[in-house]
């Protein structure tokens, strides 16, 4: 995203060219601009740009795409590991998140 | 929940008969309750329970042919999508998102396939409307997968634009998505609107903290200064602002890329504070050091979750590696504050 970025080699997007039919429907539906269209495939231009929404993979008609997605705000993960832990413990405070 | 669309709900003009029953017409214009609701859940206030009753809706006089737009049920950004709409035809589909907006609702699945099929079937849509498109939020790629709803229902889900103030120039240009239409922005005034809502959750959080920050500081400071017992909340609530609105607002200008790491950097304002108040008395200082930069890390982190551009495993490393050093600094602070206070 122009003007910020966040870490390095950490996101989980992969591509699998050879199923890719270049639709370009992943480079439609993602906000990053992660995505360019040439040669009729897909190509990842800016893996770090990559939020994990999930759009692309979603809406891939190849299943070409895979992307480890999910609930990206601290609290959240947070709630997760804890609810992980101490799985019986339901509900609790709902986390700020939204 | 919800419950139904009657002639309570915001903005309500009147009934539009159309092949599927009555629709209710919606104003475009916001009234004072509107704009009073919308300040109030940028102070968190009621902002959990700020909804309308999912269903189809009416914009002016659409007809068979006027376009729909799908939106969530939170009530800001129904108003938000209602008001962009002035001056037009349109049919308003709003989904039982329980309240969430449509980014984070699409990302737990309620904006979803699942919930546009069975809206779609509800309103009985294809009755209403001669064409099959319905125009999606672009946000809501994350929780639609467009060609499950054609082969469900029949209806084209296109995903427009990311901001609602986009879409009058994409339904004026023949539904084309155009290059800014669908890059997130993350401007000042986006993150200045984040900040109250942020600040008033972590001050909520941390009422224990500032509870024992006054009751540590009434039983160590010394009698002759009794603001003194005040310095240790002060302090704590510097660094709070710090990581809460500090954060956000300078976030493309501060040091590093991970937000711990910006929140650190900025909790040093609060240390200096300390510094100048004791003379720089080492005493003084270090719990500072060790406390006040993990506190105002610990509120950057949270603000991840607020921001467009961070990812889930980038979140996850972050967390892993900087919140065991944030608590040990922070444990490592209160000892060394409360450490040279018991003589001995």
């Amino acid at each position: 995203m122009r003007g910020y970025a966040y870490l390095k080699d950490v996101a989980t997007l992969a591509l699998n060219r050879e199923r890719c039919t270049g639709c370009g429907v992943c480079a439609h539906v993602c906000p990053q601009q992660v995505f360019v269209i040439r040669d009729r495939k897909s190509k990842i231009v800016d893996r770090d740009a990559c939020m994990e929404c999930g759009a692309c993979a979603l809406n891939c008609p190849a299943d070409a795409l895979s992307v480890d997605a999910g609930v990206g705000c601290a609290s959240g993960i947070l709630t997760e590991w804890w609810r992980e832990r101490f799985p019986r413990k339901r509900g609790g405070p709902a986390s700020g998140c939204c | 929940m919800g419950g139904g669309i009657d002639e309570s709900v915001p903005g309500f003009l009147g009934w539009l008969d159309t092949p599927a029953g009555k629709v209710a017409r919606i104003a475009t214009e916001w009234s004072a309750a509107d704009h009073l609701g919308a300040w109030k859940v940028r102070w968190a206030i009621g902002r959990m329970a700020y909804l309308v009753p999912p269903g189809l809706y009416a914009v002016g006089t659409p007809d068979d042919s006027s376009p729909v737009v799908v939106t969530a049920n939170y009530k800001l950004t129904w108003d938000l999508v209602r008001r962009v709409l002035a001056g037009r035809d349109a049919w308003l589909l709003v989904l039982e998102t329980h309240g969430i907006n449509v980014w984070c609702a699409a990302g737990k699945g309620t904006f979803g396939t699942e919930e546009l099929v069975r809206r779609i079937a509800a309103v009985r849509l294809g009755d209403v409307v001669a064409h099959r498109t319905a125009l999606l939020p672009l946000l809501s790629a994350t929780g639609v997968c467009s060609r499950e709803v054609r082969s469900a229902t029949g209806f084209e889900a296109r995903f427009a634009t990311i901001r609602a103030a986009d879409l009058p120039e994409y339904l004026d240009n023949g539904f084309r998505t155009t290059g800014p239409m669908r890059r997130l922005t993350f401007t000042l005034r986006e993150r200045m609107a984040l900040v109250p809502v942020d600040c008033i959750l972590a001050l909520a959080a941390s009422l224990p903290v500032l509870a024992g920050c006054l009751l540590a500081g009434a039983s160590l400071a010394k009698s002759s200064r009794s603001v003194e017992a005040l310095f240790p909340a002060l302090s704590f609530l510097g660094a709070l602002l710090c990581g809460t609105a500090g954060v956000p607002l300078l976030l493309p200008w501060l040091p590093g890329r991970a937000f711990s790491i910006k929140g650190a950097f900025l909790g040093l304002l609060p240390v200096a504070a300390v510094g100048v108040e004791s003379a720089w008395a080492i005493r003084s200082v270090l719990p500072a050091l060790l406390c006040l930069p993990a506190a105002s890390a610990f509120f950057a982190l949270n603000f991840t979750g607020s921001t467009p551009y961070t990812s889930r495993s980038g979140v996850k490393k972050e967390i892993r590696r900087a919140l065991p050093v944030m608590g040990l600094s922070a444990l490592a602070g209160v000892a060394a504050w409360v450490a040279p206070r018991f003589p001995g």
